[in-house]
């Protein structure tokens, strides 16, 4: 915020600060420093008095003192010449008697971030090592590690041979930190690390700590500090002295030992026990942290360590801070990933408060949704009822899908709600209802009759083009059963000169040529009209392109028509992902207590629906729905074999005995569950049998926030063992230009192992991630198929 | 694990307080984080916010944004929880917390800043070891009156005023005492936050109550305290209940520096308190309060003729008849579009308005007196209003404060200080209820 008349106020206080009278007395001197840094914090480029404030460094008043320091570390990197001359008082503060005075004369020598000043700084932080007090020695610790940091390459300290110090437990890690090094070659921060090693044992827990994270700091390059036997009991047992900033910090750095013996974990573990249940949930969550580490080969202690943190977790819900609050429900969905019922009985808890904020309300709903079941999904729908008619809109869409979702398991209660609320005739909410409609509807087929019945009337408030496209492809699919279906197309129709949106026309196009198979008669007149707008005047050749293709297609006939068109109207095998499969706790034990969960919304979150539900695109965390543990490791040795700038080839081979054999509408099926496309097919049981396929993927990007989309196209080969052709993968694309290559040595490849199918894909533009991410799902998918038949 | 920069900004985002922990980042990520508030269209932006590779964590205390950025993977409920308390310590340190009370007692907290974090890391945020380094005095930014007489009337106390304190008599920076010598006092107070639901057939859904005990000591000498608590309390679903007068909690813990020795037998908690506020005690109770919730609601609601919507409230009071609810306030929701309100209450120092923003009518009640019932009747002029519309009518949400109550029961049956205080020192415990979140459904 520039402060205005800024440089008139430099002027003035450069005045004041020069002035002998001010000088002389030292409340005036003082408040004219007040000033200077009252205007530094508001933003006043006050840099200009640096050599003033210089020499009212020099004083017996601690307070000026340390006003004056805070200007001159603020300013320091600019003045590097000046800052010299106060080295001077800064050492000589370093003797003085009163260790506040040394503390802090230590500290702001450190914190001018000054490399020229190295030379000055060290001998005094070798005696803050040993000082007598305690709050120097925790000064002069994080000291070296603020110079280690500002000449990370140069040596610090002397180099001298290393002095084995006498504790035995200082030994080995000092001969484990010397041995990483060159042999010969002497740690350059020898002496000092070893000194912070020593002072572990440091009786004031703080120095402890801070050696802890000077050490990190300084040995980064080696992996931080080493946390060997000795040293992980020595700081276990001091754990309770330290404050409980103190033991995050250890509990963080100890999730890197590992136990010897069974014996020796379960000792640790009930030592933490009380950590775990501790009442101030950043131990709590640091505890569980390192639970989840220390017992990833143990998965039964993991849950356990779970439940135990129920209590305390559902405390921090309470929490009087909302921020809190919220931390604590995104953690909360980190469980439930693997415990999916793990809070049910506390279901209330997460009932949202009137005054909470929109953030905490939709994760609030994220979480009930996931803990409905038959006794409270009463209770919990008409909780959730009362959301949707929110002020806030985003909290109201939220609340409508998050019973959209419920209406999977539970529809006929949620149809209710959904028809009730479209009463209200309200833009938003009518939008929302309808597109959960439509997802609804592709998930409980049942459930099409009364879909069918609550759509009269809604276009009348629809507004958005989210809400505007479910109806069109409600219409479309479900349109011989809508008797007013035509009509409301009709007036689509005759709107469409001034229809913006792209996904509409797409949409209303696609929804005229279906209703047109079922209802000719009504609709001949219009979809011709149609037709000829959009081959005509269109100018977006996607529109343009489709309606060509449907005008050629309607000339071969309605048979022909009828077999491209009259695709899928709803995937009853979505059901099975419902109720989800509890994941191993291993997904997600290295988010826990990091700002993941409070960053990534979780799948569901999304207005699920931005396009109709087959050409939902698949989101690289897609694979949250399946367990691919076991996959993980593939793709580091699938072989890339060719990189153009910004599309990608890969090979992999997949060992699914069985695929071959599997019929046609079964992979289908299986693959666009995932909302992989299958493109061609040859039929089952022949050599060689190939597939083609082909999908979208959507992949956000953390740095920018922006989605980056990649088009795959993949080929699955099976040679019977025989020795493959030569394959090809194809494609046609808007954005894609056809790059087809003989992929030759590809028949060596599979010598010998009859039983595996081949994959070749190609991503365009190139991103690495999201490829991982398709490469697993469909890995996933062809084991699925594979042990169904097998 | 640690913080790169800490600033305090103003709702109208000027900046109060900056200071780099690390030198990683330039001063201008301040304006960045501000723009990044501003530019979202709720007031209340994420927790969470990044920019490149610095993530901003922010929490909101006395109308400020209270900011820590990182760059490396922190713990978000250590940033939080040390944020939050450092805002604690301001408001101990500084006497108050308010965009005002930060802008003049900057040095101060610039100081605390000092001292509480060293390159990043937290080092200590004990008050007890800070007060031993904070050299500037701190600026109350109002002048601190034992006899605040404004304030004596809602406790409705005029004739013991001896021995009720004011309610601004704890907020005063802790370290004023040194100077002005001998007001030695101690708060003890039992706040407890209310969550009710209240289904539209009068059932109570969902009622929960968090409660605390917070000990703010202004006490120098002060080297132990017993807090004795009801004697009859009792913790965890599964006990035996006594007759009547059991109170009883689910579940509570503790500050870590509370001694518990006495507690299983007496209920008596010893500790050593710090100068300033510190939460010695938290617990819960879901589902089963004592009595009754404080607020029952008898609505009507229909539509007349000429499209109006006609309410007619009738919100009883079911507290004691001795206590009294203050500062009551009821928000109807009401259908969109909903364009003018008249109103009939039942005495004049009530008010109710309409706000469109909100599609809320409010309706506020000063003070309320337990067992007594009020009527207040809405008519909302809603021009298209269908008979769907009247799902949008509701909830009605209260706020209000219970002054000198609990609604758990729990009491503080006494408070002890050893050694005995040479001066004359001063012991109050004070009880409150607020409302967190109180819904009735209609």
């Amino acid at each position: 915020m520039p402060y205005l008349c800024g440089e008139e106020t430099v002027k003035e206080l450069r005045r004041c600060l020069s002035n002998p009278h001010v000088q002389a007395d030292p409340l005036r001197y003082r408040n004219t420093i007040l000033r200077v840094i009252r205007a530094m914090s508001q933003g006043v480029d006050v840099s200009g008095l640096f050599s003033e404030m210089v020499k009212a460094c020099a004083t017996v008043d601690i307070v000026q003192k340390k006003l004056v320091y805070l200007f001159l570390c603020s300013y320091a990197a600019l003045n590097p010449e000046l800052s010299l001359l106060v080295i001077n008082t800064l050492r000589k503060d370093c003797q003085d008697t009163n260790p506040m005075v040394r503390s802090l004369a230590l500290r702001n020598m450190t914190n001018l971030r000054l490399p020229s000043l190295v030379e000055y700084v060290e001998q005094p932080l070798t005696a803050g090592l040993k000082d007598r007090a305690a709050s120097v020695r925790r000064v002069a610790v994080l000291g070296w590690a603020k110079l280690h940091n500002l000449q990370p390459t140069s040596e610090i300290g002397v180099v001298s041979l290393p002095v084995f110090p006498w504790y035995s437990l200082i030994v080995s890690v000092h001969i484990y930190s010397s041995s990483t090094n060159a042999s010969f070659m002497v740690h350059p921060d020898a002496t000092v690390v070893n000194e912070l090693y020593n002072l572990l044992r440091d009786p004031d827990p703080v120095v402890m700590v801070n050696c802890l994270r000077a050490l990190e700091e300084i040995l980064k390059e080696e992996g931080g500090v080493a946390i060997n036997k000795p040293i992980t009991h020595h700081l276990l047992n001091r754990l309770k002295e330290c404050d409980i900033w103190g033991q995050c910090e250890v509990l963080r750095i100890l999730q890197r030992y590992q136990p010897q013996s069974e014996d020796e974990l379960f000792d640790i573990l009930s030592l933490l026990d009380s950590s775990l249940v501790s009442p101030h949930p950043p131990v709590m969550a640091a505890t569980l942290s390192l639970f989840l580490s220390l017992c990833s080969g143990l998965p039964a202690v993991s849950l356990a360590a779970l439940e135990r943190v129920c209590g305390p977790l559902l405390a921090a819900c309470g929490s009087g801070s909302r921020e809190m609050r919220f931390t604590a429900l995104c953690h909360i969905q980190l469980l439930l990933r693997s415990v999916p019922g793990l809070m049910g009985a506390h279901y209330k808890r997460f009932f949202c408060g009137y005054a909470e904020p929109a953030y905490i309300k939709q994760r609030k709903m994220q979480v009930l949704v996931e803990l409905v079941n038959d006794e409270n999904v009463i209770m919990l729908l008409d909780e959730l009822k009362g959301y949707c008619t929110d002020v806030n809109t985003d909290t109201a869409q939220a609340a409508i899908s998050a019973i959209g979702r419920i209406g999977r398991s539970y529809s006929d209660k949620c149809f209710v709600i959904l028809t009730g609320l479209l009463g209200l005739k309200q833009d938003h909410i009518t939008s929302a209802v309808v597109q959960t409609m439509r997802d609804l509807v592709w998930v409980c087929p049942q459930c099409s009759d009364t879909v069918c019945s609550a759509l009269e009337g809604c276009e009348e408030t629809l507004q958005d083009v989210q809400g505007r496209q479910a109806l069109l492809w409600l219409l479309g699919v479900y349109g011989e059963r809508i008797s007013s279906a035509p009509y409301t197309l009709e007036v689509f129709i005759d709107g469409v000169r001034s229809e913006a949106s792209l996904g509409v026309k797409m949409e209303l196009l696609t929804a005229a040529m279906r209703l047109f198979l079922c209802r000719p008669a009504e609709m001949q007149d219009m979809l011709g009209r149609l037709l000829h707008y959009f081959i005509e005047e269109e100018t977006d050749m996607c529109v343009q392109d489709q309606a060509l293709l449907y005008y050629r297609l309607l000339r071969c006939g309605t048979e022909e028509t009828r077999k491209v068109l009259q695709g899928r109207r709803s995937d009853p095998s979505l059901g099975v992902l419902i109720g989800r499969p509890a994941e191993p706790v291993s997904q997600w034990a290295c988010s826990f207590n990091t700002l993941e969960p409070l960053t990534v919304s979780a799948v569901e979150t999304e207005p699920s629906s931005r396009g109709s539900p087959e050409h939902t695109k698949p989101k690289t965390d897609l694979s949250e729905t399946l367990n691919y543990s076991q996959n993980e490791n593939l793709y580091s040795g699938a072989e890339k074999k060719e990189e153009t700038d910004d599309s990608v080839w890969v090979k992999e081979s997949i060992q699914c005995s069985t695929i071959p054999h599997c019929s046609p509408q079964s992979l289908q099926a299986a693959m666009q569950l995932v909302n992989i496309q299958t493109l061609a097919f040859t039929p089952p049981n022949t050599l060689p049998w190939r597939v083609y396929l082909y999908t979208h993927t959507q992949h956000m990007s953390s740095a920018e926030m922006s989605y980056n989309n990649s088009l795959i196209l993949g080929e699955l080969l099976y040679t019977g063992g025989s020795g493959g052709e030569p394959s090809t993968a194809e494609g046609e694309d808007g954005h894609v230009t056809k790059e087809l290559e003989g992929t030759a040595e590809m028949g060596g490849w599979g010598n010998g192992k009859k039983e595996q199918v081949k994959v070749t894909l190609k991503q365009q533009p190139r991103d690495d991630e999201s490829l991982r991410g398709f490469l697993s799902i469909l890995t996933t998918v062809l084991h699925t198929l594979s042990s169904e038949r097998g | 694990m640690m913080i790169s920069q800490i600033f305090i900004l103003s709702s109208k985002g000027d900046h109060l307080i900056y200071k780099d922990f690390r030198g990683e980042s330039s001063s201008d990520v301040v304006t960045t984080f501000y723009q990044k508030i501003t530019a979202l269209t709720g007031d209340q932006p994420p927790v969470v916010m990044s920019h490149k590779d610095l993530h901003f964590i922010h929490v909101r205390h006395g109308g400020l944004y209270w900011v820590a950025t990182t760059t490396g993977d922190s713990s978000p409920f250590t940033i939080i929880d040390f944020l939050n308390r450092l805002s604690s310590l301001v408001r101990d340190f500084c006497g108050g917390l308010s965009e005002k009370s930060v802008q003049m007692n900057f040095a101060l907290i610039y100081e605390l800043l000092d001292e509480v974090l060293d390159y990043g890391y937290i080092q200590t945020t004990s008050s007890d070891v800070l007060k031993n380094f904070i050299q500037t005095e701190a600026v109350s930014s109002k002048p601190f009156s034992l006899f605040d007489l404004s304030n004596i009337g809602l406790f409705g106390a005029e004739t013991q005023q001896s021995k009720v304190a004011p309610s601004s008599a704890a907020t005063r920076p802790i370290q004023t005492s040194r100077e002005q010598g001998g007001k030695q006092e101690i708060f003890v107070d039992v706040v407890e936050r209310l969550t009710v639901v209240i289904g539209s057939n009068g059932v109570v859904m969902k009622a929960d109550v968090e409660g605390e005990v917070r000990v703010k000591c202004y006490m120098p000498s002060c080297s132990e305290i017993r807090i004795g608590l009801n004697e009859e309390l009792s913790i965890g679903k599964s006990q035996l209940r006594g007759y009547g007068s059991s109170v009883r909690v689910d579940e509570c813990s503790f500050h870590q520096s509370v001694k518990l020795d006495e507690f299983d037998n007496h209920r008596i908690l010893r500790l050593c308190p710090s100068q300033g506020e510190q939460t010695v005690m938290q617990y819960r109770l879901s589902d089963e309060l004592p009595s009754a919730p404080p607020f029952r609601l008898f609505p009507t609601v229909e539509r007349d003729g000429g499209g109006r919507l006609l309410m007619y409230l009738k919100l009883r009071c079911d507290l004691p008849p001795k206590s009294c609810a203050i500062n009551v306030c009821t928000s109807v929701s009401v259908p969109k579009g909903s364009l003018s309100l008249s109103q009939e209450l039942s005495s004049p120092d009530q008010s109710s308005e309409l706000n469109q923003q909100s599609r809320a009518i409010t309706w506020r009640i000063p003070r309320f007196s337990g067992g007594t019932q009020l009527s207040a009747l809405f008519k909302v002029e809603v021009p298209g209003l269908g008979p769907s519309s009247m799902m949008e009518v509701g909830p009605v949400c209260l706020t209000f404060e219970l002054p000198k109550f609990t609604s758990t029961g729990l009491q503080v049956r006494f408070l002890r200080l050893t050694p005995l205080q040479p001066g004359p020192s001063q012991r109050w415990v004070r009880y409150t209820t607020h409302s967190d979140s109180y819904t009735i459904r209609i």
